[in-house]
């Protein structure tokens, strides 16, 4: 979100203080009143930030001090294939995860957009999901999907169909945790969205109304085109947050079986507090950040460009 | 509110929905809407209701086919899950860990936010752009060092190592610091010129006009921080220290088999936040649906 947003910034505006002694106070009083702020994010942001990246070229396990080892992290990486693997299944993960909560949350948007009696039933039912720790809902897709017990595969078996092995088979864990995420992310997708909806300006349903536009019509070809910007901030977001995979496949799959569903995060943490290989973890950590910035810069530029060829 | 709105054709109504006047024909009560959005809703709230009905059957129960509701209601889950885990303490760990970042959001953000949007004072200008800068940063990519400063801090296995990461975050500094820029100047002239300090000018006069973004300030901070699951994981090991996030996922692997009792477990864990949702859902959609719309 942030990203999306830090490129506008509004002009500057800061009272025209009196005197000179007023201008001394406001040295003292602007520190004073930022100083704990900077402390906090300096040592919980910015320290750690250097720090990891200097331990990106060491070894180190957390308890003996840490020796020098340059590049042989990172070139480790470019050998290791349960690396490769954790990398193939996020972005697996992602390429699924981000078009389906996108384009289904729009879909609930669109449905829940009206009113309508007992609407703010529906609209609970949709966003409750969003209150739900990731925790839990890895417990509860655990237990839906359980291949012995689960009410899945009970009324798989009563319409005829082979009962499925999910988070414990090797081809549909992945797509499993797929499942569960979206439904995890679809009422955030659709807050975002309702609210884009809600801001598009009535004079233009107006205007297609009186053009004799049918509502159906209305929607897909003056509603949804005024929601670009919203949709932007959504793929960047919910991209960000899938290359950060990591809660669910902690509860449900551990990143099994035999790494079928082991993403970049769960790798990482495996690599730091498993095995504490803390300097590879951290090399592993620095990857992603790289990949998420650029991923992120790339989505923005894109989406800037379409822009552009839009207006032009 | 929506009780007189089919009735009437003809009379404008103030929805978002009903604003033009589209070529269509009389509608019906009630709306064919329904026949989309009950499945719908349904099929999104169904594995919330499943937990719900597994936590008050019996084991057995869980295991017949076809499934269904169960005979009962089987109370004595929720006892054998609080008997068995420290739920009591890990729900006092997450509220007493939550709420402190909240007010340590709400106090020490609005302050940064105040200078770094209104009093002139040297370096703020960088200073805030690489506060700003960390925004960006993954917390996996800080949580090893993180780790080792706390250590270095003597503070593992505690709840000020929960507390410290999430006391101020650069997403509240920001959020605070863009609300201040969009008040006019002039609402703190006439207290300058009365030779009011900057604190009191931020507590007497702006405090009271800030109901909106402290009110998101606090939702996204409670939520990020109740549900939050990586850090606690790391950072705790004994179960009274633990968040409810983190004691959820021990009790799932010590109840893996026991369904109901995990189910309750669960419920539980999430009864807290699901209860504050209910009463000020009005505040959670506005508020999550403000950071994206911004």
């Amino acid at each position: 979100m942030t990203v999306a947003v830090a490129h506008r910034r509004p002009p500057r505006r800061v009272l025209p203080s009196g005197g000179r002694r007023a201008r001394r106070a406001d040295q003292l009083a602007g520190w004073a009143m930022a100083s704990p702020a900077v402390f906090f994010i300096g040592l919980f942001g910015l320290v750690p930030l250097v720090w990891s990246f200097v331990l990106s070229f060491q070894h180190s396990n957390f308890q003996t001090s840490p020796t020098w080892a340059g590049l042989s992290n990172y070139r480790a990486l470019t050998h290791d294939p349960v690396f490769w693997q954790s990398v193939r299944q996020t972005l697996l993960y992602t390429v699924l995860f981000v078009p389906i909560t996108l384009i289904g949350s729009l879909l609930v948007a669109a449905a829940l957009n009206r009113k309508i009696r007992g609407i703010t039933v529906y609209r609970l039912a949709v966003f409750v999901p969003v209150v739900t720790s990731t925790v839990a809902t890895g417990v509860i897709f655990g237990w839906l999907l359980d291949p012995n017990y689960g009410v899945v595969n009970s009324l798989l078996e009563k319409a005829g169909l082979p009962a499925q092995g999910f988070f414990t088979s090797t081809r549909e864990a992945l797509f499993c945790i797929v499942g569960m995420t979206v439904w995890g992310w679809l009422g955030f997708g659709t807050l975002i969205f309702l609210a884009g909806l809600q801001s598009v300006p009535k004079e233009l349903l107006e205007a297609a109304a009186i053009d004799g536009c049918t509502r159906r019509r209305a929607f897909w070809s003056v509603q949804v085109p005024q929601l670009r910007p919203v949709s932007a901030f959504l793929v960047v977001w919910l991209t960000i947050n899938a290359l950060q995979l990591f809660d669910e496949v902690y509860v449900t799959t551990k990143g099994g079986p035999l790494h079928a569903s082991t993403v970049v995060v769960y790798y990482l943490y495996q690599q730091a507090f498993q095995f504490f290989h803390a300097g590879y973890a951290a090399a592993i950590a620095y990857v992603l950040f790289v990949a998420i910035l650029a991923l992120t810069l790339g989505e923005l530029w894109l989406t800037r460009r379409l822009d552009r060829d839009r207006a032009s | 509110m929506t009780t007189h709105i089919e009735t009437t054709p003809q009379h404008v109504q103030p929805g978002v929905d009903d604003v033009p006047a589209f070529r269509r024909s009389r509608r019906r009560r009630p709306s064919a809407w329904h026949l989309v959005l009950a499945p719908l809703g349904l099929v999104l709230i169904v594995p919330l209701l499943w937990m719900a009905t597994t936590s008050i059957s019996t084991l057995a129960e869980t295991r017949r086919f076809p499934p269904g509701l169960p005979h009962s209601v089987q109370w004595v889950n929720f006892l054998t899950a609080w008997r068995q885990s420290p739920f009591g303490t890990w729900l006092l760990n997450s509220t007493i860990v939550s709420v402190s970042c909240v007010v340590g959001n709400l106090v020490l953000c609005s302050l940064a936010g105040y200078a770094f949007a209104r009093v002139r004072f040297t370096g703020a200008r960088v200073v805030f752009i690489v506060l700003l800068a960390t925004l960006m940063v993954p917390f996996q990519v800080v949580m090893i060092p993180t780790l080792l400063i706390i250590k270095d801090l003597h503070l593992v296995n505690s709840l000020p190592a929960l507390i410290a990461p999430n006391l101020v975050t650069p997403f509240g500094v920001y959020l605070l610091r863009q609300f201040f820029l969009s008040l006019p100047p002039e609402l703190e002239e006439a207290a300058i010129i009365d030779g009011a300090g900057r604190l009191r000018i931020l507590t007497r006069v702006l405090l009271p006009l800030m109901g909106p973004p402290l009110t998101t300030l606090t939702v996204l901070t409670f939520l990020n921080v109740w549900n939050d699951f990586l850090w606690p994981l790391i950072v705790t090991s004994s179960p009274h220290t633990m968040t409810v996030q983190v004691g959820l996922a021990t009790f799932q692997s010590a109840h893996f088999t026991n369904w109901p009792v995990l189910m309750a477990g669960t419920l539980m864990s999430q009864v807290p936040v699901l209860l504050l949702f209910v009463a000020g859902q009005r505040y959670f959609v506005s508020s999550i649906a403000s950071t994206g719309i911004k």
